[in-house]
C-alpha cells in the first residue's frame, strides 16, 4: 500500500484527471500533488490520489520496476497489491 | 541494460552488501545492532528479494509496527463490528474483514447477514454513497499518507450519508514509543521514502533530537533498501544523530505543504491505543469537531455490549503480533505461527493484512531470514 501505483495522465479537468495505468483509465485527485502536473506526465496513485510527480528522470526506472512486478506471480504480495489496484481501476472504469 | 536491471544490478548490489557488512562490522559490537523500518512494503521488499540473506550476521533490520491494518485495535473493529450489526452499510479495505475483534470480525458479520463492501479507497466508499441513500461507514485505516485522502475527500462535499470511522493512525509518534520499550534494542530508524514525501524528512527531526536515533529515508527498490542501511549502519557508527535522506529524488525536508494543510485541517492528533502494542499518546488521528458531522463515532450510538456476551476469538491469547510489531519478538518465537496461525486461518491481524510481517514471512518460504539456516548449520 505504500508502495502506490505510477500512471500517465491522459488528460485533465480541475482537481481530476483521467490518469492511464497499462491501458485502464481511471480518475485520479491531483489535489495533493506535490507539483502541478501537465498532460503526458506521470504520476504516483495511492488511494486514488496522485500523491506526487514523478521526475521525468525516474519514470522509465520506475516503470521497469512496476512492469516486473506486475508480470510476476499473482501469489505474490507485491503483484497482488499492484494488480489489485489495476483490477479496481478496470471494475470501475466498466461501470 | 533496461533502467530496471540498473537498479537491481547486482555489481551494484554486491559493493552495496560488503559496505553493509564492513560498516556492521567496524561497530565491534557483541551482539548484533538492531534497525527497524516501519512499513509493510519495506517488509515486502526485503523478503520478497532475499535481501536478509545477504545482511551482515551484525545486523538485525526489524519490520516494526508498519502495517496500519494490524495495528487497528480490536475495540476499533468490534465498533465497526457493532455498527454492522446495527443494519449500518460498512465500506472498508479488503484486509480489514479478517481483522479480528473481541469476538468476531467483519468478515463474521458479513457472514450472519450485515452489509459490507470491499472498497480500494475513500473515494470509492465516498462515490459508493452518492449512490445510495443508504448510511454508509467508511472504516478508514491507514498512516498519515492515506488519511490525507480520507481528509480530502471530507474537504470536497461529501455526501451527507457518508461517515468516517478513524482508525487512521500516525507514525511518529509511534517511534518514541517503540525506541522507549523497555528491552527495545533499536539503535536506528529507516522511513518509508513516500510517505515522507507528504510529512516531509523533518517530521522526524524531534524524535531524533528527543531519543538521539538516527533516522534514514529509504525508498523500496532493493538497492535503495540496502543504500539506506548503509548509511544507517555508518551513521549509529559515526554517532551521527540526524535525520537523513537517502530518497532525495522526492523528498523535501518540508514535505508536501498542502497535503499536510489537507491532513490537519480535518484530523487531530489523539491518544489511543495500537493493537498489542501500547497507548500511544498523539498515535491516532481523530476528526476534527468540525467534521462532526462526518464522525461514525459521533453520528451513531455504538453499541458493542452485544460482542462482549460473545466468546472471545481462540487462541488469540497467544498471539504474539503486539511483541512482534514492537521489534521485541520475531514470527519464529510464536508457537502458532504457521501452524495453528496461517494466511487461510489467521489468528492475529499480522497474518491477516498483505503488509503484516507475520503474513510477509510466511508467504516468502516462512523464513526470509536465511542467515539463521546458516548459524545452525
Amino acid at each position: 500500500m505504500c508502495l502506490g501505483v505510477p500512471g500517465r495522465v491522459v488528460s485533465i479537468d480541475g482537481d481530476i484527471a483521467q490518469v492511464d495505468f497499462w491501458g485502464v483509465t481511471k480518475a485520479i485527485r491531483l489535489d495533493v500533488i506535490d507539483e502541478p502536473a501537465e498532460p503526458g506526465d506521470y504520476i504516483l496513485n495511492h488511494v486514488g490520489f496522485a500523491i506526487r510527480r514523478i521526475p521525468p528522470d525516474d519514470i522509465e526506472a520506475t516503470l521497469a520496476l512496476y512492469e516486473e512486478l506486475i508480470k510476476g506471480d499473482s501469489g505474490d504480495l507485491m503483484t497482488a497489491d499492484i494488480q489489485g489496484e489495476l483490477a479496481a481501476a478496470r471494475a470501475e472504469e466498466g461501470r | 541494460m533496461t533502467p530496471a536491471l540498473q537498479f537491481r544490478d547486482p555489481e551494484r548490489a554486491r559493493v552495496l552488501s560488503e559496505t553493509l557488512a564492513s560498516h556492521a562490522r567496524a561497530l565491534g559490537r557483541s551482539e548484533p545492532v538492531s534497525v527497524m523500518h516501519v512499513c509493510g512494503s519495506h517488509e515486502q521488499a526485503i523478503a520478497k528479494f532475499g535481501l536478509r540473506a545477504s545482511f551482515p550476521s551484525e545486523l538485525d533490520v526489524i519490520m516494526g509496527p508498519g502495517c496500519p491494518v494490524c495495528v487497528t485495535d480490536t475495540p476499533e473493529v468490534d465498533e465497526a463490528v457493532a455498527l454492522a450489526k446495527q443494519g449500518v452499510r460498512i465500506a472498508t479495505y479488503g484486509d480489514m474483514l479478517r481483522v479480528p475483534g473481541s469476538s468476531i470480525s467483519l468478515a463474521d458479520a458479513m457472514a450472519e447477514g450485515a452489509r459490507i463492501d470491499v472498497v480500494y479507497g475513500v473515494v470509492q466508499a465516498a462515490e459508493l454513497a452518492r449512490q445510495t441513500t443508504d448510511e454508509i461507514v467508511f472504516f478508514a485505516s491507514g498512516f498519515e499518507t492515506t488519511a490525507v485522502a480520507t481528509a480530502a475527500v471530507l474537504l470536497a462535499n461529501p455526501p451527507p450519508n457518508l461517515s468516517i470511522l478513524s482508525a487512521h493512525k500516525y507514525i511518529p509518534p509511534v517511534m518514541e514509543i517503540v525506541a522507549e520499550m523497555p528491552g527495545s534494542k533499536i539503535e536506528g530508524f529507516l522511513a518509508a521514502g513516500h510517505a515522507a514525501t507528504i510529512t516531509g524528512w523533518g517530521v522526524f527531526e524531534p524524535f531524533v533530537a528527543r531519543h538521539g536515533i538516527p533516522v534514514v529515508v529509504a525508498g523500496f527498490e532493493p538497492l535503495d533498501i540496502l543504500a539506506g542501511l548503509v548509511r544507517l549502519v555508518e551513521m549509529i557508527g559515526k554517532h551521527e544523530v540526524r535525520v537523513d535522506n537517502c530518497f532525495p529524488r522526492c523528498v523535501t525536508r518540508e514535505g508536501n505543504r498542502a497535503a499536510q494543510d489537507t491532513l490537519w485541517r480535518v484530523f487531530t492528533p489523539h491518544g489511543g491505543m495500537w493493537r498489542g502494542i501500547a497507548h500511544v499518546p498523539n498515535g491516532n488521528l481523530r476528526l476534527r469537531d468540525e467534521f462532526a458531522q462526518w464522525d461514525a463515532r459521533r453520528r451513531f450510538s455504538i453499541d458493542m455490549s452485544s460482542l462482549q456476551d460473545r466468546a472471545p476469538a481462540a487462541l488469540v491469547a497467544q498471539c504474539q503480533c503486539g511483541d512482534i510489531m514492537s521489534g521485541i519478538a520475531s514470527p519464529h518465537d510464536c508457537n502458532l505461527f504457521g501452524k495453528a496461525c496461517t494466511p487461510a486461518a489467521p489468528v492475529g491481524a499480522c497474518m491477516v493484512s498483505t503488509e503484516g510481517t507475520c503474513r510477509i514471512w510466511h508467504q516468502y518460504g516462512g523464513h526470509p531470514d536465511l542467515r539463521q539456516i546458516r548459524r545452525r548449520a
